[in-house]
């Protein structure tokens, strides 16, 4: 294994696990739409049940996705962090929100009330995806950042910092371009579409199941407007490349060229988009069908990650600085050592085990599906 | 990028606001501090709720399945809050200290990684078993699940206590002049290192305290007001025996702790026991004037002759009475600018395109003085002695509060089984005087104290330093205006102080109401 190759390695590792990431967005997309998805009392707690059941798998992804970036690439946990605070802190802020309301909503000695709780899942649902997707977009837009390594060694310094935010609003900017808010809208609406068709798969209950075939088009049809925007406006854009001597330059129709240069990243994304497709047009047309969710999550699944591999791999600068060109950061000079790296490599060789009691424990837990009754004999129902 | 390039970058930067350096301590604090009173209670209780499962698991009777499920809800309503403030803290790694997350995020984000790969994954996947999964699994399935949810939590420990010794004891890595950061040579002995080993003991089985003095008082207050009294009892046969257990191995783990403190953070040592000229001899203070003859050189030395030295010792330089010496502060400092001022003058070179013999001058100057490199970073060697008096009292508090609970423990399982009977006559658990249960009641807090004195002395006898000897706190921080760090204090202080009074309302009124009969 070469150091190039561990590299690349851990950004795939890293993508994907951003990749299971957006498709386990389920979760707040099925709170964001628990109102109208819900409908009554008794509908909003089997949407919320449903989901309080997988909850703790998106919160872990999220917290592993961060540690494995730390872990392989400090100087992007250390610039993107330490510099887009805020965009950051309201991510995590919501998810805090979010990890209790669970728990607490119906306990009695709740004096917040359960509603209090239910709109902390809304925001969650809302606002995580939109500004996580943000995030995303600013793999391929760029961010006001400048890194300079030798301030380290400034004697005269205050404090010695290496990274730094070019502006005081600290990752807010990010909202004012369009793009971003495009694709962040796009994640927004597609995690909607992945949590209705994962409560019409997960709940047996017949209100839900046909509300979610009228909500679904209206979570799609926005999706599906906002996905082929931005797509187009990324194959169309320069991006941010850099040559042999780590040089960065922008390079017109680069993201295009790095598909079309590994096509097999091509193949994966076609796949992952026909797979969405199929999973939303065959629930919205084939009544009785409900397993949507997969097809669909396994399609968010290899989307994202052809598009975080684009954004990365073919000697393309995955966290552009709109700032200061050379201060972007590519895979060789913000990765960790190769000793680390390599380390980190058989310690990744756990993933497939830790998958198969994840599903083996997920299949046990939705082997029968979530009823009403069930709710009323469950003294942990939520 | 090039010197070159960077220089010309300067003019832009350094204007760092001086009171975020406090304010992002403070928040960590903040976090840390909140983050621990939920993790001990999860570590403690998963063992209680794992003895008490496993008793319905060998017996079949409901009663167990009835008190693993009420151990199991209190669990739960703890655990969320556990995993939200958690959540907080390893990402404040990168949005508040974003030099550190570049200068060590090397050998750091390894065991963080390792920790999500094996331990959460693991916590997330088995505790939704446990909570959903009683029709739909096999008791031993289930059991097991019960069992492994807490055994991820005790890997997670085990994996943040590693990322935690390691930033007291810096160990299995090397400084690469050319990358500016540290590098992890040796994954063993990061993982494996003896503080963090001692670490875990002592936090682990301190959490087992928590669990064990939660449990039983929750068992008294039963007992008080004369209701679920078999659940009582059988419980706090449990919560007890594992409380003497936790207490005595916590004593016997803190000690192996001491010991590693003075070996590799005499400051801290020093601050804990407000020793300003230290020596051989030395006493271990119980309070101001009173102290134990020789017992500060036996916690250290394990040898009543053993040389401490003290806060003054430790500026001044010393000579230990076999001979070796310890430069001064002040020394120090001037071989930590040395180094800083070298590796300018490395990187110089280099960029310079330099002869061989220029770059390995410089090399050997860095390498020389690397020990010390994060010394260059201090102005003030006051800056180097840490909040005595927390670290005093801090220490005091967490050893009194662990001796009183042995004794405590003891008490509680002699009682529950009338042993020796002489003693207790015709009375048992349940006709004791009423001040006895609301003594147990009151000691719960009481234990959180303790726990989170521990804390305290590990983390303000580490300062000023994030990682020891290497860098300190203002060299680690992030580029932040301190009016950010000053309003997600806040909201954080707001947050998390409303849902703790929510967690303990919903606690008290789900204790009120008993198990599910």
């Amino acid at each position: 294994m070469t150091y190039e190759f561990l590299q690349h390695y851990w950004c795939f590792i890293v993508s994907l696990l951003g990749a299971i990431l957006v498709f386990l967005l389920f979760v707040q997309g099925a709170n964001s739409v628990a109102r109208s998805l819900g409908y009554t009392e008794q509908g909003r707690r089997l949407v919320y049940n449903s989901t309080g059941r997988k909850w703790e798998f998106t919160f872990t992804t999220l917290v592993t996705f961060g540690g494995a970036f730390f872990a392989s690439f400090p100087l992007f946990y250390s610039t993107s962090f330490g510099g887009a605070y805020w965009l950051w802190m309201i991510i995590l802020f919501t998810f805090v929100l979010q990890a209790v309301s669970y728990e607490f909503q119906n306990k009695i000695g709740n004096f917040l009330g359960p509603k209090t709780f239910q709109f902390f899942l809304t925001l969650n649902g809302i606002v995580g995806p939109l500004l996580l997707g943000g995030a995303v977009a600013t793999f391929f837009e760029g961010s006001n950042f400048i890194i300079a390594k030798d301030n380290l060694v400034d004697a005269g310094a205050i404090t010695p910092i290496i990274s730094r935010w070019a502006n005081a609003s600290h990752g807010l900017d990010a909202l004012l371009n369009p793009w971003v808010l495009v694709l962040g809208f796009a994640v927004v609406f597609l995690a909607r579409v992945l949590g209705i068709l994962y409560v019409m798969n997960n709940v047996a209950d017949e209100d839900i199941r046909s509300r979610g075939s009228v909500r679904l088009v209206g979570a799609a049809v926005p999706f599906l407007v906002l996905f082929v925007a931005y797509l187009v406006h990324l194959l169309l854009k320069d991006g941010f490349a850099y040559n042999a001597e780590g040089i960065i330059y922008m390079e017109p129709n680069k993201y295009l060229n790095n598909f079309l240069h590994m096509w097999y990243l091509l193949v994966v994304l076609l796949i992952g988009v026909v797979l969405v497709l199929f999973g939303i047009g065959k629930t919205i047309f084939s009544k009785g069908y409900n397993s949507g969710i997969w097809p669909a999550g396994i399609g968010t699944v290899l989307t994202v990650l052809a598009l975080l591999l684009c954004s990365a791999w073919n000697n393309t600068a995955y966290y552009p600085s709109t700032a200061d060109l050379q201060s972007s950061l590519t895979l060789a000079n913000s990765c960790s050592s190769e000793f680390t790296l390599r380390t980190m490599f058989y310690v990744s060789l756990l993933v497939p085990f830790v998958l198969v009691y994840i599903i083996y424990a997920w299949r046990a837990i939705d082997k029968t599906k979530l009823t009403k009754q069930e709710l009323q004999n469950d003294d942990h129902a939520y | 990028m090039n010197i070159k390039h960077n220089i010309m970058l300067e003019n832009l930067l350094l204007n760092i606001d001086a009171g975020t350096i406090d304010w992002s301590r403070a928040q960590f604090a903040l976090t840390a501090i909140y983050h621990w009173l939920f993790v001990p209670l999860t570590l403690g209780l998963a063992v209680i709720m794992g003895i008490v499962e496993t008793n319905y698991y060998r017996t079949k009777d409901e009663f167990w399945k009835t008190a693993a499920k009420f151990w199991q809800k209190l669990f739960g309503i703890n655990f969320a809050m556990g995993v939200a403030t958690g959540i907080i803290l390893e990402f404040e790694f990168g949005t508040n200290w974003s030099n550190y997350s570049w200068f060590v995020g090397d050998i750091f984000g390894a065991p963080l990684a390792v920790e999500g790969i094996v331990a959460f994954f693991m916590e997330s996947t088995f505790v939704a078993v446990m909570y959903f999964g009683w029709q739909k699994v096999s008791p031993g399935f289930h059991l097991a699940s019960t069992w492994l949810t807490g055994l991820g939590a005790t890997i997670s420990a085990w994996w943040i206590l590693v990322a935690n010794a390691w930033m007291q004891y810096p160990v299995g890595c090397e400084f690469n002049p050319d990358t500016m950061r540290n590098e992890m040579v040796s994954f063993a002995e990061v993982a494996l290192s003896p503080f963090a080993i001692s670490k875990f003991c002592h936090t682990v089985t301190s959490s087992w305290i928590i669990g064990a003095i939660f449990c039983v008082g929750v068992c008294c207050w039963y007992l008080l007001k004369k209701r679920h009294t078999k659940l009582a009892i059988e419980s706090m046969k449990i919560g007890a025996g594992v409380g003497l257990v936790a207490a005595l191995l916590a004593g016997a783990t803190g000690h192996k702790s001491g010991m590693d403190v003075a070996q590799v953070q005499p400051m801290k040592l020093a601050a804990m026991e407000a020793l300003y000229d230290g020596g051989t001899e030395q006493g271990l203070k119980l309070v101001e004037g009173i102290e134990v003859p020789y017992g500060l050189s036996i916690m250290a030395t394990n040898d009543p002759k053993g040389y401490v030295p003290g806060i003054n010792n430790l500026l001044n330089g010393y000579t230990t009475p076999d001979g070796k010496t310890e430069p001064s502060a002040d020394e120090k400092i001037a071989r930590g600018k040395k180094a800083i001022e070298a590796l300018a003058a490395y990187r110089k070179a280099k960029a310079e395109g330099a002869d061989e013999a220029t770059i390995t001058q410089h090399l050997t100057t860095i390498n020389e003085n690397m020990k010390y490199f994060g010394y260059g970073y201090v102005k003030d060697k006051a800056d180097l002695v840490p909040p005595v008096w927390i670290n005093f009292w801090a220490f005091r508090v967490m050893v009194g509060v662990g001796c009183l609970f042995i004794l405590f423990f003891a008490a509680i399982l002699a009682v529950t089984y009338r042993w020796p009977k002489f003693l207790f006559g015709k009375r048992d658990i349940t006709t004791l005087p009423a001040w006895h249960y609301w003594l147990a009641i009151l000691l719960i807090p009481l234990a959180y104290i303790g726990s989170e004195c521990g804390w305290l002395v590990a983390e303000f006898g580490r300062q000023p330093w994030t990682i020891q000897d290497m860098l300190p706190t203002w060299a680690s921080v992030s580029d932040l205006q301190s009016s950010s760090v000053i309003i997600t204090f806040f909201i954080f202080l707001a947050l998390f102080t409303t849902m703790l009074a929510v967690e303990i309302n919903i606690l008290l009124k789900q204790i009120k109401k008993g198990p599910e009969l």
